[in-house]
């Protein structure tokens, strides 16, 4: 097993509605997803939202297109019409959920 | 008629390629099938900005290159019977009719019959203290604010009725993005409206095609990791539909940009909450049973779409006059960038404090950690990576006068003599902010009407 971000075995992409994020995650391979689906809890895609204020994470899984969708609540620092942030959309947030690690045998790694 | 619809779509947002549009009439005519061509334009506080136009200006108030994107395929469209579909009225849809007619006679087509469709402007006619609040709107404080606009997102039923009344073009306000796909559907193969089915597929045709190019390539593309041909020229989608609700995604003849099961998925989940519940005005569409299949080069077929009827209640949401947010930005460079950026946050903190302004503020270090980071700066005062060669600084500042933020940005400027060594290239700006919020309404509180004209008639 190595150790490896979920960018080099997924991709994703975050849409907003309000202050309320979406971000997809989507293996490469699907002989990844169910390994995905044990690590990347919604308790760590919370935590990795914690310092943004997230409150809450729902993880709904589609195992027939193999892949996830993670609903993250209040990550947006009031949305697209009060945050201060450049990107109030949060639509560079799916790298952030990218940047997570998780552990995968060394062969599934492309 | 024919089996199969072919929908090609036009525009994802208001600021979308304006030439994009050409590779898709091209490619509709080339295949000879009947189609239509949509336009999606109007993001949820566009219709307030545009709405702000018009109390500007009586003909303004939609979609700002409408002309633009229209001028190069209207004709076509026209002698090829291509009906032509969008939200591009904003909150003016009679002007954007007046537009496409000025355009239309131009052209030499005084006989493009266009429709303007009306009823999703509901400011004055619906109390919104009466409506229940849309899930996670309920929090924000809209008390004191002044209304600029209320709109529904209307569905299908009256876009089908101008296009069976012989509309070329039809001018919506809000209508929900799906629609805009489903609309031509139902025209063209006469599905009932409660066919929930066929309005299933039709709206996941919708919602993959309404961000243009984000099916395609766009906000796909990864240099080194998942390259598309061509991103200069990336060709927006096409939908073909079967009478039987068989659905394959494709996109424009001889561009770049790609269609794979890649990015069908990724813009199946964009803006996807519960997958079993993707609630639209004309049908709630389940994908959890949804497989996808990549069945040609640029093809991808979409299997298993669920419907459930249609919601008793369409989506109200109302734009309101927010805050003011003041902005400024210098740069650092060089040796020792990150210690004189990391300093520059915390003086302008400090002056902002020092002077009492009643803002709310938030500095982010551009090349160490901005659009990831927090308020507080939590991800950059944490930071402890490889010195970056170039950080640019920004301050962010929210509050209640117009005055109060420009001040604060304007700490910024001052920077330039009182900055540390080496600080460059001060910018700064002050704009206003919009609050919305989201309430429910019963659908036959909205009623909606159409007008169909040639554009010889509405120019007289």
């Amino acid at each position: 097993m190595i150790e490896v971000p979920l960018y080099d075995l997924a991709h994703s992409r975050a849409g907003d509605k309000g202050n309320r994020a979406n971000l997809s995650l989507i293996p490469y391979k699907p002989e990844l997803y169910p390994i995905l689906a044990e690590q990347v809890t919604e308790a760590r895609v919370l935590a990795l939202f914690a310092h943004r204020g997230a409150t809450r994470c729902r993880r709904y899984d589609l195992p027939l297109l193999h892949a996830f969708n993670f609903v993250v609540d209040d990550v947006l620092e009031g949305g697209v019409n009060a945050s201060l942030n450049l990107d109030g959309h949060g639509k560079t947030q799916s790298f952030r959920l990218l940047a997570l690690t998780v552990q995968v045998p060394r062969h599934l790694v492309p | 008629m024919s089996d199969v619809f072919l929908v090609g779509n036009g525009a994802g947002f208001s600021g979308d390629r304006v030439d994009a549009p050409i590779p898709v009439v091209r490619t509709l005519i080339k295949r000879g099938l009947p189609a239509a061509l949509f336009f999606e334009v109007l993001g949820e506080r566009t219709v307030a900005l545009a709405q702000l136009e018009r109390r500007a200006n009586p003909e303004a108030g939609y979609e700002p290159m409408l002309e633009r994107l229209l001028a190069p395929v209207l004709a076509d469209c026209f002698h090829n019977r291509i009906p032509i579909l969008g939200n591009f009225g904003a909150a003016n849809p009679p002007a954007a009719a007046r537009c496409i007619a000025r355009l239309a006679l131009r052209l030499g087509l005084p006989n493009l019959r266009i429709a303007v469709v009306a009823g999703d402007d509901v400011m004055g006619s619906i109390a919104l203290d009466q409506l229940p609040v849309h899930e996670a709107d309920g929090s924000i404080d809209i008390s004191s604010a002044r209304l600029i606009a209320a709109n529904a997102y209307i569905g299908a039923e009256p876009l089908v009725a101008a296009l069976k009344a012989g509309a070329d073009v039809v001018v919506a306000g809000r209508t929900s993005d799906p629609a805009l796909a489903i609309a031509p559907l139902v025209a063209h193969f006469g599905w009932s409206l409660d066919d929930w089915q066929k309005l299933a597929v039709g709206a996941a045709a919708g919602h993959l095609l309404e961000c243009g190019s984000q099916v395609t390539g766009g906000v796909f593309w990864d240099p080194g990791r998942k390259d598309i041909p061509d991103p200069a020229n990336i060709g927006f989608p096409i939908a073909e539909v079967t009478r039987d609700g068989g659905l394959v995604i494709t996109k424009a003849a001889d561009t770049g940009g790609l269609v794979n099961l890649s990015t069908i998925k990724e813009q199946l989940l964009y803006e996807l909450h519960d997958p079993a519940h993707y609630i639209t005005p004309d049908v709630v569409l389940d994908i959890t049973g949804c497989h996808i299949e990549q069945v040609g080069q640029d093809r991808v077929a979409i299997h298993g779409l669920r419907g459930e009827p249609a919601p008793e209640s369409l989506k109200v949401t109302a734009s309101f006059e927010g805050s003011w947010l003041g902005e400024g930005e210098v740069s650092v460079a060089g040796p020792n960038a990150l210690a004189r950026a990391k300093a520059t946050a915390d003086v302008l903190l400090a002056r902002l404090k020092l002077r009492g302004l009643p803002v709310r503020a938030r500095v982010d270090l551009i090349g160490v950690a901005s659009v990831h980071d927090s308020d507080d700066g939590a991800l950059w005062r944490s930071y402890e990576g490889p010195e970056p060669p170039d950080i640019r600084i920004r301050l962010a500042a929210e509050g209640a006068t117009r005055d109060d933020v420009d001040q604060a940005a304007r700490e910024v400027l001052a920077l330039l003599c009182c900055g540390t060594a080496g600080t460059g290239g001060a910018r700064w700006r002050v704009t206003p902010r919009i609050l919305t919020r989201s309430y429910l309404v019963l659908r036959e509180r909205v009623p909606t009407s159409i007008t169909t004209r040639t554009a010889a008639e509405i120019a007289a």
